[in-house]
């Protein structure tokens, strides 16, 4: 079952927690439209409504960013880890 | 007289509080700190106010939240409350306006879009009308991204809404939000190789006359105007201003011909007129313009303030409310005659609200 890490920022949307135990598999995007059905409002967080992946949100599977890694095609194991990372942004 | 003064900052909302008819006031820290809050309304047709929030977190998106408690609790519905529909393969990156009007809250976007809730504002419905303009695709974008920023219902007649856009410049409808025309004859777009066109002006503000609703004044990136028919034109009142560039246009809530602005000098020096902190006011609808500066910095004074970041509240003898890209927050209670700090060292402001005992600001 992949592991959702949830940053501090997000916790609030999460209800509270850090780690979230999905049951998809597969792909990222699966992962993602699980999390809209459970934590939507964490998941909005995540991806616009056209389902592209926020400009400054970094998405970690086992250590790889998605982005160089098939985006929201980049393949999710039963055991992976999926690290939820703001991107060093701001001002 | 109690007021509330809603204050929103790139980084975070903050509410001041004033129990001493406006004399003097009590800053809560920031609510959503570090988040921008681009726009702020209170929605006085309910029991109790509600304050609604347009936030926008610069890396988890834009959303709505709401606060029945003037801003003790928040909430957020687990839908988006603003969510384009899929054919239209757009993306809501900001929300600029909210606008309660009876039974039916408006919110203004980036990109250029309209939403209607009729849930108090937790629920937004794209108005369609207005999204498949065919103008739409020549709408352009200023610097500050494009969007809808003024949204000004009828207050007689519900199926009649203005808006203005930068850049577009200012729509309307009379049929309840089904067809939109451009209304922006007499207001010039230097910017472009026709300086008159049917639309693409670059409109700052527009605000509502309190006792004419055909009555409107508009701040242009550069211009001042009136109109008195409802926008089928538009006359310059800019002739006695010290200069036609700012962001603000503001309304007395109850006496027809009283208006507020904070000019600039101008495009390319986008700072007060004589490095002085200070508003202009008209009694005469802007046929004459008369500075008003006591109690305001009197030290050279650069910031520049945005156009949602002045209003009035709608107290009989109005408030009147200004924040800066400094930091540094204004009031009146005495409609300009003689200014106070709320607060100073704040973020930029980019949006400030006001409500007394007795209603909402504009």
């Amino acid at each position: 079952m992949p592991v959702v890490l949830v940053p501090g920022a997000l916790r609030a949307e999460a209800g509270g927690e850090g780690r979230l135990n999905v049951e998809a598999d597969g792909s990222l995007r699966a992962v993602l439209d699980e999390i809209g059905q459970r934590w939507p409002r964490l998941e909005r967080r995540l991806r616009d409504e056209t389902g592209v992946l926020r400009r400054y949100v970094n998405v970690y599977v086992d250590g790889e960013d998605c982005r160089r890694s098939g985006g929201l095609d980049t393949p999710v194991p039963a055991a992976a880890e999926i690290q939820v990372l703001p991107s060093v942004a701001g001002g | 007289m109690t007021a509330t003064l809603a204050i929103g900052t790139s980084k975070g909302l903050f509410l001041a509080s004033s129990d001493d008819d406006r004399r003097s006031w009590r800053l809560s820290s920031a609510h959503f700190p570090g988040t921008a809050v681009y726009a702020v309304a209170f929605d006085t047709s309910r029991p109790v106010p509600r304050l609604l929030a347009g936030i926008d977190s610069s890396h988890f998106g834009p959303t709505v939240t709401v606060s029945d408690d003037y801003g003790a609790t928040w909430q957020e519905p687990d839908h988006a409350p603003l969510a384009f529909p899929g054919d239209t393969g757009a993306a809501v990156e900001r929300v600029w306006q909210i606008t309660p009007a009876g039974p039916v809250v408006w919110a203004g976007t980036q990109p250029s879009a309209l939403w209607r809730s009729t849930d108090g504002g937790l629920t937004y419905e794209l108005v369609r009308g207005l999204w498949d303009h065919p103008h739409r695709p020549d709408w352009g974008a200023g610097f500050g991204g494009q969007a809808i920023h003024t949204i000004l219902p009828h207050p007689h007649d519900s199926r009649k809404v203005l808006v203005a856009m930068s850049t577009g410049g200012v729509y309307r409808t009379s049929d309840g939000g089904e067809t939109w025309a451009p209304a922006n004859r007499g207001i010039k777009a230097y910017f472009l190789p026709d300086p008159w066109p049917e639309f693409g002006q670059c409109v700052h503000k527009v605000a509502r006359d309190a006792a004419d609703p055909d009555s409107y004044y508009a701040q242009n990136h550069h211009g001042v105007y009136r109109t008195t028919d409802g926008g089928d034109s538009w006359q310059s009142i800019a002739a006695t201003l010290p200069a036609d560039f700012g962001f603000t246009m503001v309304t007395h809530p109850a006496r027809g011909g009283t208006i507020w602005s904070f000019p600039l000098v101008s495009d390319g020096r986008r700072e007060p007129v004589d490095l002085r902190c200070q508003v202009f006011r008209s009694t005469d609808a802007g046929d004459t313009w008369q500075a008003q500066h006591q109690g305001l910095p009197d030290d050279p004074y650069y910031p520049v303030v945005l156009r949602d970041a002045m209003c009035t509240d709608n107290a009989t003898t109005a408030g009147v409310y200004f924040g800066s890209r400094a930091g540094d927050v204004y009031a009146s209670r005495d409609e300009g005659e003689t200014w106070s700090t709320v607060a100073a060292h704040l973020p930029d402001v980019l949006c400030v609200r006001a409500v007394t005992s007795g209603g909402v600001g504009h």
